[in-house]
């Protein structure tokens, strides 16, 4: 048992705790295809975790376990001190765990607003027969829950769009929204595979921020999936490293970067 | 006032009347649809299982009857109560959840992600099951509902009229209850999707499934929420329809009426199903009067269709369906 209470000291002063999220000799098949084959690491309270890889390294695969996507074949899975038995993914998002998709997943027919809402569902408790006669409780609820998004909304810089329906928004706007949706849910772990993915220079700077504020304001945990290593050193606390399903390397950014394989992944070393 | 624009407005109210129940109907399946991609052949076998399940439980009648007293030798029929229409369309209600979460539990929840075509192959034979177990639950008889509905004509609006224009319309009690309460629940509907949290989860789903349940939405709690919805609103048309013509097997036609509707105001939208019903059902009362004559008469059961059919030629996605665009 890993205990709770280790942890370290960033460069910038920050602190960071013991493991939340633990994966154990994680193993998935897609058919012939191995995604993942006997990966663990782990993740820490409050640090900024990246997983890095090539196109095909089952990065987005990792991320499909951790938020029950997927159910690998082999491995266990230890959250918050626990194993996870086999769960729902909607199971594992009432526990705390929100995320994001590489290919932007929201509710285009809805409002920003609503979408943002969507993401406090786990956090409204008042039954459908209060709701349905929209009795005391189930209006306070709305209205409480309303707050935290807006707090959300503001905080991200999307109060011009709030009531604007989501698919009219630009690409990069949406990939902001889907972050607000999943800030809303308050979680304890943040997953967000390829925040920054096809965003220009600018819009970049501005997600980085975001995800750099989140975790320093409201000390949230998080690991994200990116392709720019500019941003992943800069962002990350931990990295871990991933080439065709396999674990190549796990540490700081300084650590991997200096890595032999990793530099042999990235040149395109031929694989023996 | 002219005779003719006179018989106009009446038809057209009337016309009117109907059209909120053609609504209600499509409403049934356009819920069922968002949520799942579900075209539910059964909807209409839903109104007629519903409407005798509730006489069944009014008149106090032995489900299974005949299948116990086959097999056990033994003759019942009736627990010898009478129960009162309220306490029986609550209790129906109850009947439409179980099988709401049974169909969800034994049938849709094994086919999830299959092919759209397969899901409404499912509906078929759920519709014909469902026919079934409706005849061994409460026999195969023409049965009268009445839950104290008011029948016949308006006096009030009958004397009003004729003061006014000095011809009195002819609309029956029923109607304008029919359509108010449908009013009301579609009503309701709309506003419990748009401001509850259910109703925000429902068209969470709707809109997308993997972005649902990754903010904690379960699809199998959603799905049998439609469906518990749909049964109601199939109750609901149940009542009407039985209140006006009996309850017997036709009454699962009127899931044929909802289809022009639904081709009219798009699959997927609900104040389509609406504005669709509305029009369908003045449009067909419209055309009869002033063209019925010329047609050779009884262009009500055409009417819908063929208008349906124009329609899609020129709005395949419907008045409010979102709009079909394939990416090349
Ligand atoms: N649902 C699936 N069904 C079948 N194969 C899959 C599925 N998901 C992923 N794979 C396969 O698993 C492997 C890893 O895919 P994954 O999406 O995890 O890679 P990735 O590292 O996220 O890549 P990218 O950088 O392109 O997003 C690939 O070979 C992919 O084809
Ligand atoms: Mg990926």
């Amino acid at each position: 048992m890993l205990d709770a209470s280790e942890g370290f000291t960033t460069e910038d002063g920050r602190r960071i705790g013991g493991v939340v999220m633990e994966m154990k000799n994680i193993t998935l098949r897609f058919g012939g295809v191995v995604a993942i084959q006997n990966i663990s690491f782990d993740i820490r309270e409050g640090e900024i975790r990246a997983i890095i890889g090539p196109n095909g390294a089952g990065k987005s695969s990792m991320l499909n376990v951790i938020s029950g996507f997927y159910v690998p074949q082999e491995g266990e899975v230890w959250f918050e001190g626990r194993q996870r038995p086999k769960v729902k993914p909607y199971e594992v998002a009432r526990q705390g765990i929100a995320r994001t998709f590489q290919n932007i997943a929201l509710f285009e027919g809805m409002s920003v607003l609503d979408n943002v809402m969507t993401g406090r569902l786990t956090h409204m408790k008042t039954g459908i027969l209060s709701q349905s006669f929209w009795l005391g409780r189930a209006e306070a609820e709305e209205t409480a829950n309303r707050e935290v998004a807006e707090r959300i909304i503001d905080f991200l810089e999307i109060q011009h769009i709030r009531k604007t329906p989501v698919s009219r928004l630009p690409y990069g706007l949406k990939k902001r929204v889907e972050l607000a949706r999943a800030l809303a849910a308050e979680p304890r772990l943040l997953l967000l595979d390829e925040p920054m993915a096809g965003m220009n220079v600018e819009e970049k700077e501005d997600m980085s921020r975001f995800i750099l504020d989140v975790n320093d304001e409201f000390g949230t945990t998080i690991a994200l999936i990116e392709h720019d290593m500019g941003v992943v050193m800069d962002l990350s606390d931990r990295v871990v490293v991933m080439d065709y399903g396999r674990k190549i390397g796990d540490g700081t950014p300084d650590e991997v970067r200096n890595n032999q394989d990793v530099i042999d992944a990235y040149l395109g070393v031929a694989h023996d | 006032m002219p005779d003719q624009v006179l018989f106009a407005m009446e038809v057209t109210l009337n016309g009117l009347m109907a059209g909120v129940l053609y609504a209600l109907v499509a409403l049934g399946f356009v819920l069922i649809f968002k949520a799942s991609g579900i075209f539910n052949f059964a909807q209409g076998v839903m109104a007629l299982f519903a409407a005798m399940t509730l006489v069944g439980i009014m008149e106090g009648q032995v489900p299974f009857s005949h299948l116990i007293n086959a097999t056990f030798g033994t003759d019942i029929h009736h627990f010898g109560w009478q129960v009162p229409a309220l306490l029986a369309i609550v209790l129906t209600t109850g009947v439409m959840v179980v099988l709401a979460w049974c169909v969800q539990r034994f049938v849709m929840g094994h086919l999830v992600n299959q092919e759209p075509i397969i899901l409404f192959m499912a509906t078929i034979g759920l519709a014909y099951f469902l026919e079934g177990v409706s005849d061994l639950m409460w026999g195969s008889e023409i049965r009268t509902l009445d839950v104290g509905l008011p029948q016949g004509i308006n006096e009030t609006i009958d004397a009003f009229t004729y003061d006014l224009f000095g011809y009195g319309f002819f609309i029956d009690n029923l109607d304008i209850v029919a359509s108010v309460i449908a009013a009301l629940l579609v009503a309701g509907l709309v506003v419990f999707a748009q401001y509850t949290k259910q109703g925000r989860a429902m068209r969470a789903v709707a809109d997308d499934h993997q972005a649902a349940l990754s903010v904690g939405i379960s699809l199998n709690f959603i799905w049998v929420l439609v469906w518990s919805i749909a049964g109601f609103v199939a109750l609901v048309a149940g009542i009407m329809w039985g209140t006006k013509s009996g309850v017997q097997f036709s009454l699962s036609l009127i899931a044929l009426k909802a289809l022009p509707v639904l081709m009219l105001g798009g699959f997927t939208s609900i104040p389509g199903a609406i504005v669709g019903g509305l029009i369908i059902g003045v449009g067909e009362k419209l055309f009869e009067f002033l063209l019925g004559g010329l047609m050779g008469g009884a262009t009500e059961n055409w009417f819908a269709y063929v208008l349906a059919l124009l329609f899609l030629l020129v709005r395949p996605q419907g008045l409010f369906g979102e709009k079909i665009i394939e990416r090349v």
